[in-house]
């Protein structure tokens, strides 16, 4: 059906329109001619904005303006009275702006950045940017070696950090973004990875991460099976919180399970991995040693680096190639319609069980880096929030698209993470400004405006699988994603 | 036996907490066919701002007498827990009615994250502690063992926990089976479109079904705060899941049945804590959320779901 339609554009039908009406709807002078629009639509921009900033005061009264602090001899009560009115503040200002550019505007500037964005998503554009991207990442630690040597160590600690989310994502792309199947409990396969490749280093001395590397990704796609198997007769949202359900009661048996597993004190001294059995090590043998080079522990986070990108390319180059197999052609088609789907006799089951135990095992693959990287584990770090944030990245890259998780992934963490180091925010905002503090906040944010904005995240575009004679490129407003979940 | 007895009051107490917030999440899922992730997260934010009303009425402005204090508590917490309830709906969910029915669910994930996170910024994220403000209680029951003495107890902060839950219930009930806007409220759960053509406004009976459903909720913050005497930002993560069981077990869309399911909900968990392990009093909830959505999708008092092509 996508190929033999035409591109629309993205002006005509946008979900982004309709949303515009939807929160408009209570203005009438919404469909006034020009002239009389911009006065109008000045006053009424400044009322509703002025009634937003009194449900930011109302909301915040009880939040911002007042703060419970434990005090010897009870609870302590404390006023903040100018953060209150700055906060309403903010929101009159941020209401206003938004009710003059975007809900109020002849052109809101959101479909204009819309277009934009769905124009980077040009074939020959987004392979391009792929390209530079790949080789951007290929050269990366030595980019920062080079130019950066005071603080290569920390510049390569965040790509690790971002390639790990960015595997992740794409792990989780093939569960939610290819088979459509939102599930809320990944963070359990990343857990079953780091706890396979500890448990087992801390038992059996011979193992190493490179042994312990595939026999992770096999539990973790046998547990996918486990988890996949009572689930199949759910779908959307029901599926979702099973997902989540089982998670979190595998992060629990991790925390209590204390002879096995080490409880909430978790599990320390995971082995390093070595390269074909030369280790980081200063001294003889060591790696610096056998290349002649001079030791810096840096070779190590290097190393890391180099392994991640493996990792998350195979990933990638994975997902990529089984798209293009039957396999990959019915998870599509079980993500737009399900009974579609069963009628056309595809097996159903054996669909949905490849896309949780191969989504699963490279679920598995990332725990076991992280084991690894870490040295060591603990319950604390396969919460449901992770999970959440897996997630947050699949959706706002767009559901489907392995560019916008990177893009997504190096936007939020690198993004954040780089909050962090600048400095004249805490000129503005006071010494007691910590960003990392937002971070959650921002994420939770990001989530529900870009959902309601681009409810089919930032690439939308998607190629198709399938072509009759040329490919065209179909506009997010043509993908009915997940239409068949209802 | 005696014991038994002990840990039967307190499921029922606790479970009559769950229901309240069960009842929040079974009303959305009738009218709009969505999980609200972040309900669970209102009931925090009612607890919260009950804690901040009761501080107020007590320290700053110096009311001593307790049922007068609650009664306000109740009331205002009521009042501006519904007007979170209302822009959550407003800002995450109202303007991707007509979306992929996954859309509302991610939104409704972000804004859980997005509440417990603004709480813990604004309120920072040390437990709060409230002395117990309801102490006492009736004997029912003293019975010797082996081990010492034990009393059965029903406390008051029991009994009125059960109490404002009845009364709430009567009370709600005869609003969604008596008064216009309940009969517009079950005209829209069976069949949104058809009540449009017949002039019911769905997004205003959408708007207030969050409503009621944020202001229960309060209730059920307030009776935790009571009860517990600790809260703090991540308390409505573990509620709202159970509540959604609840709900679910009980069938959901059905106002009954969540009362029910929030009841059994808290009797497995008492006594599961009780008579197994206290560690894994969450795994119990989470394995009867599973097994009950996969053997037992319609609930207890549902109706089975025909799925039309």
């Amino acid at each position: 059906m996508a190929s033999s339609q035409t591109v629309i554009p993205p002006s005509a039908q946008k979900p982004a329109d309709a949303q515009v009406e939807a929160l408009g709807r209570d203005a009438s002078s919404a469909r006034v001619p020009s002239a009389e629009r911009a006065e109008n639509g000045l006053a009424a921009s400044l009322r509703d904005a002025a009634i937003a900033a009194f449900l930011a005061g109302v909301l915040g009264f009880f939040f911002i303006g007042l703060r419970a602090d434990i005090a010897p001899g009870g609870l302590d009560l404390r006023t903040r009275w100018g953060a209150w009115f700055t906060a309403m503040l903010v929101v009159f200002a941020a209401r206003l702006a938004l009710n003059l550019f975007v809900f109020r505007a002849a052109r809101p500037v959101t479909q204009v950045l819309g277009a934009r964005l769905s124009g980077i998503a040009v074939p020959g554009l987004g392979k391009w940017l792929a390209r530079a991207l790949l080789l951007f990442a290929l050269v990366l630690p030595f980019f920062f070696t080079t130019f950066f040597p005071g603080r290569d160590r920390q510049f390569i600690d965040l790509a690790i950090l971002i390639m790990t989310y960015v595997m992740l994502g794409w792990g989780l792309n093939i569960v939610v973004g290819l088979a459509g199947l939102l599930d809320l409990g990944y963070v359990a396969f990343y857990a079953v990875g780091a706890y396979s490749f500890a448990l087992l280093a801390t038992y059996f001395d011979f193992i190493g991460f490179w042994i312990a590397l595939p026999l992770a990704g096999l539990l973790a796609a046998f547990w996918g099976l486990i988890l996949g198997f009572p689930v199949l007769r759910l779908r959307g949202d029901y599926l979702a919180i099973v997902t989540l359900a089982f998670g979190e009661i595998i992060r629990i048996i991790l925390l209590n399970w204390y002879e096995f597993t080490g409880g909430p004190n978790g599990i320390s001294g995971v082995p390093r991995p070595t390269l074909f059995g030369i280790e980081f090590t200063r001294g003889e043998g060591g790696f610096a040693d056998v290349f002649g080079l001079s030791y810096s522990p840096v070779h190590r986070i290097i190393f890391f680096y180099y392994i991640i990108l493996a990792l998350a390319l195979v990933t990638n180059l994975v997902t990529i190639r089984l798209r293009k197999l039957p396999i990959g052609r019915a998870w599509e088609a079980l993500r737009e319609d399900e009974i579609a789907c069963r009628s056309l006799g595809i097996n159903t089951r054996n669909t949905k069980l490849t896309a949780f135990a191969i989504g699963a095992m490279f679920g598995g693959f990332a725990g076991s880096f992280f084991a690894a990287r870490q040295g060591f584990i603990s319950p604390e770090s396969f919460t449901f929030i992770e999970s959440a944030m897996i997630l947050a990245i699949v959706v706002l890259g767009g559901l489907g698209s392995q560019i916008g998780v990177v893009i997504a992934s190096i936007v939020m963490i690198g993004g954040i993470e780089m909050l962090r180091n600048i400095g004249f925010l805490t000129h503005i905002f006071g010494p007691g400004f910590d960003p990392v503090q937002y971070r959650m906040l921002i994420f939770g944010l990001a989530m529900v405006f870009i959902m309601v904005w681009r409810p089919r995240g930032l690439i939308s575009t998607r190629e198709p699988s399938v072509a009759l004679k040329e490919k065209k490129r179909i506009g997010a407003d043509m993908v009915a994603q997940g239409e068949g979940h209802r | 036996m005696e014991y038994f007895l002990q840990q039967l009051i307190n499921g029922l107490t606790l479970g009559s907490i769950y229901g309240l917030i069960a009842i929040g999440y079974t009303m959305v899922y009738g009218i709009i066919g969505m999980i609200n992730f972040a309900h669970g997260d209102i009931f925090m934010i009612g607890a919260f701002i009950s804690l901040a009303v009761f501080l107020v009425l007590t320290t700053v402005l110096g009311f001593a007498f307790l049922p007068v204090v609650l009664l306000i508590v109740v009331i205002v917490a009521m009042l501006f827990t519904s007007v979170w309830g209302w822009t959550v709906e407003r800002l995450a969910y109202r303007p991707l009615r007509g979306s992929f029915r996954l859309a509302p669910l991610i939104t409704a994930i972000g804004m859980s994250i997005v509440l417990q996170n603004f709480v813990q910024i604004t309120q920072g994220a040390r437990v709060k502690p409230l002395p117990p403000q309801i102490r006492g209680g009736i004997t029912l029951l003293e019975g010797n063992t082996d081990a010492g003495t034990i009393v059965v107890q029903l406390s008051y902060m029991q009994i009125i926990i059960v109490v404002t839950t009845v009364v709430l219930m009567t009370i709600f009930t005869l609003l969604i089976t008596r008064t216009a806007l309940g009969r517009a409220q079950r005209a829209c759960e069976q069949d949104s479109k058809m009540a449009a053509l017949l002039g019911v406004d769905v997004d205003q009976t959408i708007s207030l079904t969050f409503i009621l459903g944020a202001a229960l909720a309060a209730v059920a913050g307030l009776m935790f705060l009571l009860l517990y005497g600790v809260i703090d930002f991540y308390i409505g993560f573990l509620a709202g899941i159970k509540a959604f069981t609840a709900a679910v077990l009980g069938g959901i869309g059905s106002l009954p049945g969540a009362m029910l399911g929030g009841l059994l909900i808290g009797l497995i968990e008492v006594f599961w804590s009780a008579y197994f392990s206290i560690e894994y009093k969450d795994v119990a909830a989470f394995s009867i959320l599973a097994i009950v959505l996969i053997f037992l999708p319609s609930g207890l008092l549902g109706r089975p779901e025909v799925e039309k092509v």
